[in-house]
């Protein structure tokens, strides 16, 4: 048995959500760097080009990569020989994400209520998803998520008749719809299986893999290429305007699921796909 | 990819005619900052201005800015989907690239008819706004999105003027310098997104 203070995941929630603000990840980084020698426009290269530069300047004058530094969501795996001292662990993640996007200068983007939209002026609260796990840490994944890109995800309940097919014609158009809203270059957060819920929690999962890698299972690494492949000859390009890095990555986590159906849901990302992990 | 311009904001109407979807150019003057809350803002209170009186439908932006219905004469303005992150001392602004244009469609066509003239976000626009770009012509551009901190360097002055209270949703007037913009739609309705993907995929044959 360990034990962690919630003032010990205040303070790095806090550190967290800016550095996730203002850096993104050496391995998302390359990513968007190196599109830019693949990209065949002309205008799709001077818009990477631009993504380029704007990360240089967000790193050099601490200025957030994007206004919309979003919504504060976590992945929380609590070792089950972990015991926590202090608060609540929701109310210390959201504290730390309070004083993270107050002291961080961050936007503060989230209403109180679904329709009568009042801010609640620091960002909080927070969407945290806890799992058990063995051990005694406390890993907290922090994936700041902007809704430019949420907005148009979707959930598609497929039938298993659909196969793998289906899957890649949802996926593929998801991304068409999408087009220039979700500020392509995208990276494809894909959940297959589970239940309605799950999928789409996996899909959000996904999009916090490393880039670069591909699913363990081999059919599912082979479809993660084919489909990456099928959306960069879509067109859409940067911006939406023309181009072939219209995706950066596809990512699918799968789960077992039900005999009579096939959930899967689509979590799109921008190119900003921002998470910093820790390990307390 | 056309040319680069260099165009002063208000536009000139002569300016607007000009420009043609594809036309990458640099904006210098000054626009205002307005999104989702302070749309629906501007566009219930010119219908309940109208609800009381119906007289009200027939004012101009100008008329509707003099009787305090709307916090600023949009005649001839552009307006920048924008909220941004805050400013830190001694900056302008914050992190400052644009929002998605699709959510403000329910308020725009009024709004351009009352005389906004330009528009700036990223992402489409609806059938009913495109009419309306061609019935006032109007233009719409694309500013790169999450590009917000490359594009704050070019505010030079950034200053709250209404609905202070909507935080980063508040509008702003803004002083841009050589502020890089995409035309998507131009004043007779071409639409770059409609038009460049196709583009990109013949070309590549």
């Amino acid at each position: 048995m360990r034990t962690i203070h919630t003032q010990e995941i205040i303070k790095n929630v806090k550190e967290m959500c800016i550095e996730a603000n203002l850096h993104l990840s050496e391995d998302m980084e390359q990513a968007v760097r190196s599109s830019v020698e693949t990209e065949d426009s002309q205008l799709g290269k001077k818009i990477l080009n631009q993504l380029c530069e704007n990360l240089d300047i967000a790193a050099s004058d601490e200025i957030p990569i994007c206004q919309d530094t979003g919504m504060a969501v976590l992945f929380v795996n609590i070792g089950q020989d972990v015991h926590i001292e202090g608060m609540s662990i929701t109310d210390a993640i959201n504290e730390g994400v309070r004083q993270g996007y107050t002291e961080g200068f961050l936007r503060k983007s989230v209403v109180k209520d679904p329709l009568i939209r009042e801010n609640t002026k620091d960002n909080t609260p927070a969407i945290i998803h806890y799992d058990i796990v063995p051990g005694e840490n406390i890993e907290i994944t922090i994936a700041p998520k902007g809704f430019g890109s949420e907005n148009m995800s979707r959930v598609f309940m497929l039938k298993p008749a659909d196969g793998e097919e289906g899957v890649k014609a949802a996926v593929l158009s998801a991304v068409k719809d999408a087009g220039p809203n979700a500020c392509p270059p995208v990276f494809v957060g894909v959940g297959l299986g589970g239940d309605f819920e799950l999928a789409a929690k996996l899909a959000k999962k996904a999009l916090t893999r490393k880039a670069g890698t591909h699913s363990t299972l081999s059919h599912i690494a082979r479809i993660e290429e084919e489909l990456l492949e099928a959306i960069n000859n879509t067109g859409i390009g940067p911006g939406g305007l023309g181009g072939r890095t219209t995706a950066l990555a596809v990512n699918i986590e799968t789960y077992a699921t039900h005999i009579a159906g096939m959930p899967l849901a689509v979590n799109m990302c921008c190119h900003v796909n921002r998470h910093v992990t820790r390990t307390l | 990819m056309s040319e680069n311009k260099h165009i002063t904001v208000p536009f000139q109407r002569e300016d607007i005619e000009k420009l043609k979807a594809g036309d990458y150019v640099y904006l210098t003057g000054t626009i205002y900052s307005a999104r989702d809350a302070a749309h629906k803002r501007m566009y219930d209170a010119i219908k309940e201005a109208e609800a009381k009186d119906m007289s009200v439908s027939e004012l101009s932006g100008t008329e509707l800015y003099d009787r305090k219905i709307l916090p600023f004469d949009i005649t001839g303005n552009t307006i920048y989907y924008l909220g941004p992150t805050p400013a830190k001392e001694g900056q302008v602004i914050g992190s400052a690239g644009p929002t998605t244009s699709t959510r403000m469609d329910k308020y725009t066509p009024l709004i351009l008819d009352k005389g906004l003239i330009g528009m700036i976000g990223k992402g489409k626009r609806s059938k009913e706004v495109v009419d309306a770009i061609i019935r006032n012509k109007a233009v719409y551009f694309a500013a790169v999105g999450g590009a917000g901190a490359l594009l704050s360097k070019c505010i030079k002055e950034s200053e709250v003027i209404a609905y202070d209270d909507l935080g980063t949703e508040a509008v702003r007037k803004m002083s841009v310098e050589n502020f890089p913009a995409i035309v998507v739609i131009d004043s007779e309705g071409n639409n770059l997104y409609e038009t460049a993907v196709s583009d990109y995929l013949n070309n590549r044959q």
